[in-house]
């Protein structure tokens, strides 16, 4: 077996992203821990959505869909649903997940389908040039929110553990160390995990900058006896701590959506012969007869 | 004797009104008679009128009724709304339970048989409906014995003597209703049917499934949407057996994305719906024409535009469908007409989607998806899965970690198409502009140079597409040709046979493959024809545009639309293309 390292992951495209973009980091973590995984890079897909985060998964050098706004998600699961030997890590930004796509991000939370979901949360619309994401804090000031934005802030962490979500974990970009031994985790892990990571749009948000989180932010690991599998101690240290932690907040070892389908194939049904064998054929005719 | 007899059963919804239907027509498909069911049901689930009206015929049909010879009711609402069905020698058997009448203004003759009464004295009213069968089979001179295999099929496994007690039903029902009949009782006597092979009884929605799984389907996402459910619950059946599953998604768009991940891998998907979840899939639909990757959608079509008519019959969604995306993709729409051709054209569908690299749509309506036809079995050794230029194996490297040309500009338009987790195939997919390596790229040469490659991928089908259009005779020279698409096919068929019959002439062209437009195929009959007439069930005459667009003709062309909610029958275009070639051939 010829073991991987970072470089298999590069593919030399220099991204368009402004420089100090949170999301680098996350390109560089994703390939690391593809990397330290082993993974080759033709076993891995990265399905991605739309907006600056979603430029994502044509910078790292394996298999990718760049697709539509708010649809990484129902594509990835399509994914994995076509070739369950895929590694598959769907990516994209808050505003992708959280507010066109967040109905896709619900339901795959609660289908646990062994795939990966890496959330760049920079809190705004980056692509679109600054406009308030679901994320935003309220008062928060955008070209779309002049008068500051009177819409609360979702929370992802609650939402996903409520949901069903099986890995549920969030991130600083700027601790790449932490970042990529939760992508790892994340990708190890049997079912569905999301990770949602802070990464700040140098460009837009004024207000959650690299700064700002470091104020702000406490490490799971650094609270005493901290139990990820524990549902309530993860509903109240995010309520404790306005969700503002990194780290994985839970973890929930339960059939994935794979393993629970009834007579779902254990090949990937990519490599499956497509033809009917002649005797099924005529079973299924004679039922209408 | 009756060679042609159409018999309606009506009541009130969840009264077994379908299951009444069911064991009739199961029986008569298996003693040789070509039938047609078409169901009338509302939006409503329990309680409200709902009827299922079945066309017995020893040949072939393929349509609705113009008229009614008998008339099964279990309310007066029954009679009350389909009484003006009949015609003068038609009769209407009702259960004594309700006091049946008949509408003063009507001749037709009223027959009150206790059902519920006699259903009751057997052990149950629920057998009132077999009690009805029994009637039937007296009205139409069938025998009961027949009957024995279907009720055994459908009771056996309940246990008991079901069996014998049901055929009991069946016998009284029979007795009764011969002894009133009396006299006048050979009016409504069915001929014997020539029983030479077996044929199936489905809806147009059945072999649309049964298609796929044949193409090779192995997962489909999907959500619920009248007319089109039947699909998903057909193959959630069937798909465990081979491997794959269904999907009940979140929405239209978690099912068209998810299909589109599926083929992405490399495993055959689709998804089926009707008018609002296919505007909810456009953009997708968009995605998988601009990435190039192979996607089929059924749309079965429906009343519009929003909610408008769920349970009833329209054509009006072949603008969008056509039309319907953002920007420019190749595209193919397919839209067979019968339950044979939708069979077969679903196979097709996935063939070319696979060997074209783009979105294919199936488009049926409510008619052909839900009406209950005689269909000849479908033929295995017709089938072959064609997968174009599909790389599934591992591929030798020429340079290292270089990207695979994906979207190598070829001359025919295609690219080599190599799914993930092949060795050596390593490429980027995007809906964004991108270069053949699949990097995005916005320069105008390249956007030319793909934008041209992904047009040109489309200009053989047409040459290529088995059956682009049927015509009922080759002649090209006609005073009129009748144009129709989906289901239409049968009651223009028919039209046809009778002005035939009278002498007019008259040909009749059923467009199959809808887009890229068979223009070649068409412009010379229409070309040949004194006048056209193009049969729609929508408001304003899309299809007549679309010819008018492609082919010219403009003042040539007519449209005869309908857009009630009601299929075409016979004699409504027998008629207006009577009057049509009266008008023009005979008063001048
Ligand atoms: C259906 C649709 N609506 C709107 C857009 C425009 N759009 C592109 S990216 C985006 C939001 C981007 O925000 P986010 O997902 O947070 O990503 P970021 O750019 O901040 O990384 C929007 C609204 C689109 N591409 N498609
Ligand atoms: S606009 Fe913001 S999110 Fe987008 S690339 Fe620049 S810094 Fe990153």
């Amino acid at each position: 077996m010829s073991t991987s390292t970072i470089k298999d992951f590069r593919n030399g495209v220099k991204p368009n992203w402004c420089p100090g973009c949170g999301d680098f980091s996350v390109q560089a973590a994703i390939q690391r821990s593809a990397a330290n995984l082993n993974l080759s890079p033709e076993d891995l897909a990265v399905i991605s959505g739309i907006g600056c985060s979603g430029r994502i998964s044509g910078y790292i050098r394996s298999y990718g869909l760049h697709g539509i706004h708010g649809r990484a998600l129902p594509i990835a699961q399509g994914v994995k649903m076509g070739n369950r030997d895929l590694t598959v890590v769907a990516a994209g930004g808050d505003g992708d997940g959280f507010a066109i796509g967040i109905g896709h991000t619900i339901h795959a939370m609660r289908r646990n389908m062994d795939i990966t979901y890496i959330v760049m949360d920079n809190q705004i619309y980056g692509l679109t040039k600054g406009q308030t994401s679901p994320r935003s804090e309220d008062g928060f000031i955008t070209p779309s929110t002049p008068e500051g934005s009177i819409e609360k802030a979702l929370s992802p962490m609650e939402m996903a553990i409520t949901s069903g979500a099986s890995f549920v974990a969030q991130c600083f970009s700027a601790d790449i160390k932490e970042l990529t031994a939760t992508i790892e985790a994340g990708i190890q892990h049997k079912g569905f995990s999301i990770i949602n990571v802070y990464s700040p749009c140098v460009t837009y948000n004024k207000v959650n900058t690299y700064d700002w989180f470091k104020e702000n932010l406490t490490k799971l690991s650094d609270i005493e006896g901290y139990d990820a599998s524990n549902r309530e101690m993860a509903m109240n240290t995010l309520m404790k701590h306005n969700s503002l932690v990194t780290g994985v907040v839970y973890q929930e070892m339960k059939p994935s959506y794979q393993e629970l389908v009834k007579g779902y194939a254990k090949r990937p049904l990519a490599h499956m012969n497509l033809e009917l064998q002649p005797k099924l054929f005529d079973e299924l005719v004679n039922e209408f007869v | 004797m009756k060679k042609d007899l159409s018999w309606k059963v009506g009541g009130q919804q969840g009264e077994g009104i379908e299951s009444t239907g069911e064991i009739l027509s199961k029986t008569l498909n298996r003693l040789g008679f070509y039938l047609y069911g078409y169901r009338h049901f509302s939006s409503r689930i329990k309680g409200g009128h709902t009827n299922n009206k079945i066309r017995i015929s020893t040949r072939k049909v393929q349509t609705v009724a113009d008229d009614l010879d008998i008339l099964l009711a279990f309310d007066q609402e029954t009679i009350d709304l389909n009484y003006h069905e009949l015609h003068e020698k038609g009769i209407i058997i009702a259960d004594t339970k309700f006091k049946p009448v008949k509408p003063e203004d009507s001749t037709v003759e009223l027959y009150p048989v206790p059902f519920t009464e006699i259903a009751s004295k057997l052990g149950t009213s629920l057998m009132k409906n077999m009690v009805a069968i029994g009637a039937t089979c007296a009205v139409m001179d069938l025998k009961i014995g027949d009957f024995s295999v279907v009720i055994q099929e459908i009771f056996g496994r309940k246990g008991g003597d079901m069996v014998g007690k049901n055929m009991e039903a069946i016998q009284e029902g029979y007795a009764y209703m011969q002894q009133s009949l009396g006299e006048k009782a050979s009016a409504l006597f069915l001929a014997k049917a020539e029983n030479n092979h077996k044929r199936m009884f489905m809806i147009g929605n059945d072999a649309i499934a049964l298609g796929a799984l044949t193409a090779g389907v192995r997962f489909m996402p999907a959500y619920p949407i009248t007319p089109a459910s039947d699909i998903m619950e057909y193959l959630i059946k069937k798909l465990p057996r081979v491997g794959g599953t269904v999907i009940q998604t979140e929405d239209e768009i978690a099912a068209v994305t998810m299909a589109i991940g599926t083929n992405y891998a490399g495993a055959r998907s689709f998804t089926a719906s009707s008018g609002p979840g296919i505007s909810l899939m456009m953009e997708a639909i968009g995605l998988s024409g601009m990435t190039e990757t192979p996607l089929v959608v059924v749309d079965t079509q429906r009343g519009g535009p929003s909610t408008g008519l769920p349970t009833k019959q329209e054509q009006s969604d072949l603008m969008a469908i056509i039309y319907g995306n953002h920007g420019e993709i190749p595209k193919v729409v397919i839209a067979p007409s019968t339950a044979e051709e939708a069979f077969y054209d679903t196979i097709e569908a996935f063939n070319i989607a696979d060997e074209y690299q783009c979105p294919v749509i199936l488009l049926s309506d409510l008619q052909l998806s839900l009406a209950k036809q005689t269909v000849e079995t479908f033929d295995f050794d017709k089938v072959h899965i064609r997968r174009g230029k599909l790389i599934t194996s591992d591929i030798e490297q020429t340079e290292e970690k270089d990207y695979f040309k994906r979207y190598e500009v070829t001359e025919d338009g295609i690219s080599p198409r190599v799914i993930p987790g092949v060795k050596g195939g390593i490429h980027h997919v995007t809906g964004v502009e991108h270069d053949e390596t699949g990097r995005p790229n916005e320069t105008a040469h390249n956007r030319k140079q793909q934008m041209d490659k992904r047009m040109r991928k489309l200009s053989n089908l047409t040459e290529r597409f088995p059956n682009p259009i049927t015509v009922n005779v080759p002649t090209k020279r006609t005073n009129l040709l009748l144009i129709g698409f989906n289901a239409t096919r049968g009651a223009i068929e028919e039209a046809v046979q009778r002005l035939r019959e009278e002498g007019l002439n008259v040909n009749h062209l059923q467009i199959r493959l809808i887009h890229p437009f068979p223009t070649a195929a068409i412009k010379p009959y229409i070309d040949g024809a004194d006048h056209v007439l193009v049969v729609e069930s929508n408001a304003t005459g899309q299809l007549a545009n679309i010819i008018k667009m492609n082919v010219g003709h403009v003042d040539k062309i007519q449209s005869m639309l309908k857009y009630d909610g009601d299929p075409f029958q016979p004699h409504y275009i027998y008629d207006a293309s009577k009057e049509l070639l009266e008008h023009v051939y005979i008063n001048n």
